[in-house]
């Protein structure tokens, strides 16, 4: 029986205002109730292509046919109102409101033209869980509940506002093992209830798990549309890159030096008074990789913050290379040779409106091969920029262009070369590569290996637990600002194990392999 | 991106016309006879060499606020005190012509550098206010000028009041002023002062290191501190220098031979000019002669409109304000300039297939 085609997007193009292609003559079709995964590197214009479809974006070429009439969406509402329904990667969902509410909100039931009639929320909310088989107690407040349950609630709200399709953008990302498995269990029921629903991701294991067909992009092109059980996963990573990939790295034993970092009973509360970092002790040593997991939010950025001179306010002591840094500024503890590249590579790692000169120099720029005592030496500024611009393979017009115009994988390649090019002894590492391609991040992984062989040390922030499990020589999981766990031999720890220690089902009863004596 | 600053271009001086066409409608409204208005406008500081050197001779004390909000903005420090420490200037300039004996020559030296110091410690009040309190400059900045205002009058009035006269100081004496450069003009060597300000101005936001940690600070202040750099001395830095060199413009311009005593008894604008001037220069000091010789040209236009016919003065100030309005407004051409985007996007893409 030919399949009923729900959705056709054709040949759509959308350019951005910084002059990035991210999407070039793409076509995609849903058949009714499928679940269709939307392959691609991060940066292939899977998300761009998602926003065009939401409304989020308008595109510059190309229509959408929903049910074979032409229809232009302008806004989210008017997805929503034609049965189109996004999970987007980020909640969007209001902390302080419980789950009842914040599934109503918007299209709230009303007691006469002007209250709310919060029972009858309930009544509904409570309604639609059953519906669909979701296990949810509806009058939570979200800011309890646990990621896995908030993504519950953003597709219930976007079921309860009657999306027949839904749009799903790396629901897994922020999951455990054990919370994606529930999730796709949700999804097949879906299915089964003749939803539509676009699953984006980059994971080839999931793909092959839950969904039916799969269109691939690459650097914004549509590198066609397989079926999932027709296609084996070494061809779809051969699509979605454009060569082979390495999935695993060669790497030779560690030869950890010595300490080259201490850190004892550190203790950090965020500006809200909540406690982050609870008594965490650990040693690092040169040479090696130490890996830090754990499902976000559960003090990984607290910690990195306070160890590269960030944050002050804590307890406990950090001595890198013996010297205490409480009184140290961020340049004394960038002078002791610690490099940092940081999480949100936007808010702290670059300038985006100033060059990519300008922002290779950010933590070098007053050393004597750079600058005199009052000028700037521009031409070896010139021309060690373009030294680094080349050996960091930085996709660029010139070393003028703002560096808010690149894509994502080249700005954080900028930074890379920024911190890495500083000579460093210890490097802190947070979410290196988290929404770059997968030619930058094997990059990327491939410069901390050389460094870690080099002698340096590595702290290793990831929530993807392929790199964790690739790069780490020692491996710790955080969980609510605690290590529950700590692997001096990574390979002997499985993927589930891991997860349930970031869970928090499983604590280590005696930290071992944490500090050297 | 070379398109970009055409774009840039482009967009200034649409806005540019677009003002000027919104006060011709209004002069056709209010004028009897408003070709005649509006030639005077665009031609009047043509017309004569006093007229011209009217408009050189405005540009000055603009290119120095100008360019010291330049440096302050491009930090981000939003301070709007360089209005007072530009008035202080002016006031310390008065009282060093008039209070301390020094040969010719030596006494404008050292009333304007003095002058330029006061306006440094002036502005650099809301600076220490900020890194001591977090106060935002931007309120306390804007609050402070009145004090810079009421301060000099007071000064004045109490020490350097000519009974003569009753509100203006007593002449500035002839050793202390600055001569005039070109005969049967005002126009004095403070324009040469005021270019070689906007200069260094530019060679110190785009040579210098500290100037780098300037711009850095001002473009992402996040990015900066987690680079090393100590966002407390750009604060102060910053907001220092700026009010130094409005505190010059201040000094110069009273000791030039447009005013003869100190007789500042209300605000004269500048500082406000200097944010016009800021933007049309889009934070580069070395545009700010430009900007300055354009706001200048216009309001002398202005004034020589007022003067030969029926309309006001003030139509410089629609104008001033349409333009800023359209240059701060980021959706302004936006359309075009997405167009203008994706068409090289699109032609770079077929060049890529041809290759």
């Amino acid at each position: 029986m030919e399949k009923q085609i729900v959705l056709q997007m054709l040949n759509i193009m959308k350019i951005y205002s910084n002059g990035v292609v991210a999407n070039e003559d793409v076509t995609l079709e849903l058949e009714k109730g499928e679940i269709h995964a939307l392959l691609g590197e991060n940066g292939a214009g899977k998300s761009t292509l998602m926003k065009v479809l939401f409304g989020i974006e308008t595109p510059d070429q190309g229509k959408i046919l929903l049910n074979g009439q032409e229809v232009h969406i302008k806004s989210p509402q008017e997805a929503i109102s034609k049965g189109i329904g996004m999970v987007h990667q980020h909640f969007m969902l209001v902390p302080s409101l419980t789950v009842a509410e914040n599934i109503i909100l918007g299209v709230e039931p009303r007691k006469g033209k002007v209250f709310i009639d919060f029972n009858k929320a309930v009544d509904e909310a409570k309604k639609i869980a059953e519906t669909y088989n979701f296990d949810i107690d509806v009058t939570a407040k979200v800011e309890d509940i646990p990621v896995g349950i908030k993504q519950k609630v953003e597709i219930l709200k976007a079921l309860y506002r009657g999306a027949d399709i839904l749009i799903l953008d790396e629901p897994t990302a922020v999951l455990t093992p054990q919370e994606t498995a529930e999730l796709f269990v949700q999804l097949k029921k879906l299915r089964g209830n003749g939803h539509t629903i676009i699953f984006i991701s980059h994971k080839l294991d999931e793909i092959k798990e839950i969904c039916d067909r799969a269109t691939i992009m690459r650097n914004g092109r549509s590198m066609g549309t397989y079926r999932v059980s027709e296609i084996s996963t070494d061809d779809m990573s051969r699509l979605m890159v454009g060569r082979e990939v390495a999935h695993s790295f060669e790497k030779e034993a560690a030869k950890c030096g010595d300490v080259v970092m201490r850190v004892r009973d550190l203790t950090v509360y965020n500006s809200q008074g909540v406690l982050k970092v609870d008594g965490l002790s650990f040693d690092l040593r040169g040479g090696e990789i130490l890996g830090i997991a754990g499902v976000e939010g559960n003090g990984q950025s607290e910690l990195i913050d306070t160890l590269n001179g960030i944050n002050k306010k804590y307890k406990g002591t950090i001595r890198i290379k013996d010297a205490d840094i409480q009184r140290m500024s961020i340049k004394d503890v960038r002078n002791l040779k610690v490099a940092h590249i940081p999480e949100d590579r936007m808010v702290s790692g670059c300038a985006g409106t100033l060059s990519i000169l300008e922002n290779l120099f950010s933590n070098q720029y007053d050393r004597p091969e750079y600058s005199g005592k009052m000028l700037l030496k521009r031409k070896a500024i010139e021309k060690r920029s373009n030294e680094l611009i080349e050996e960091y393979k930085v996709k660029c017009r010139s070393n003028k262009q703002a560096v808010g115009m690149l894509s994502g994988g080249n700005i954080q390649k900028v930074i890379v070369a920024r911190e890495f090019s500083s000579a460093p002894d210890i490097i802190i590492a947070n979410q290196p590569t988290r929404g770059i391609d997968v030619g930058a991040t094997e990059f990327i992984r491939q410069r901390l290996l050389e460094f870690r062989n080099a002698g340096c040390a590595v702290i290793l922030v990831s929530a993807d637990l392929n790199e964790i499990f690739a790069l780490s020589d020692r491996l710790a999981v955080m969980y609510k600002g605690k290590f529950s766990g700590v692997f001096t031999d990574v390979s002997a720890v499985t993927e589930e194990e891991l997860g349930r220690y970031m869970l928090g089902l499983e604590h280590a009863e005696k930290l071992e392999g944490a500090i050297y004596e | 991106m070379n398109s970009m600053r055409k774009f840039e271009v482009l967009r200034t001086v649409m806005a540019i016309l677009i003002a000027l066409l919104i006060s011709f409608v209004v002069i056709f409204f209010v004028s009897e006879d408003p070709f005649n208005a509006i030639k005077w406008l665009l031609t009047g500081p043509l017309t004569s060499k006093r007229n011209f050197f009217n408009v050189v001779e405005a540009m000055i004390p603009l290119i120095f606020t100008g360019t010291g909000v330049c440096i302050m903005f491009a930090a981000n420090q939003i301070n709007l005190a360089s209005e007072g420490a530009f008035h202080l200037g002016g006031l310390v300039a008065a009282v060093v012509a008039l209070k301390m004996t020094l040969p010719a020559g030596v006494s404008p030296v050292v009333g304007i550098f003095l002058a330029a110091c006061a306006g440094a410690l002036f502005t650099a009040i809301p600076a220490i206010m900020k890194i001591k309190t977090s106060a935002d400059e931007l309120v306390s900045s804007l609050m402070i000028n009145y004090l810079a205002l009421y301060f000099s009058t007071f000064i004045m009035k109490y020490f350097l009041m000519d009974p003569a006269i009753g509100s203006a100081s007593y002449p500035i004496p002839e050793a202390s002023t600055l001569p005039t450069l070109i005969s049967r003009t005002r126009v004095h060597p403070g324009i040469i002062v005021a270019l070689a300000v906007a200069v260094l101005g530019y060679v110190f936001l785009y040579k210098t290191r500290i100037g780098y940690q300037l711009r850095l600070t001002g473009e992402n202040q996040k990015f900066a501190e987690y680079s090393g750099i100590s966002i407390v001395s750009v604060i102060l830095i910053s907001q220092l220098l700026g009010g130094f060199i409005a505190g010059m413009g201040g000094g110069i311009e009273l000791l030039s031979p447009i005013y003869d005593r100190f007789s500042w008894t209300s605000l004269l604008g500048y500082g406000w000019d200097a944010i016009i001037i800021c933007t049309l220069a889009k934070k580069n000091p070395l545009y700010t002669p430009l900007s300055a010789f354009f706001l200048a040209y216009l309001r002398t236009g202005a004034s020589i409109m007022a003067r030969y016919s029926d309309v006001s003065l003030e139509i410089v100030q629609i104008i001033q304000g349409v333009i800023i309005l359209f240059i701060v407004a980021q959706q302004f051409l936006s359309r075009y300039k997405h167009k203008m985007i994706a068409q090289e996007a699109k032609s770079a893409l077929k060049d890529e297939e041809v290759a």
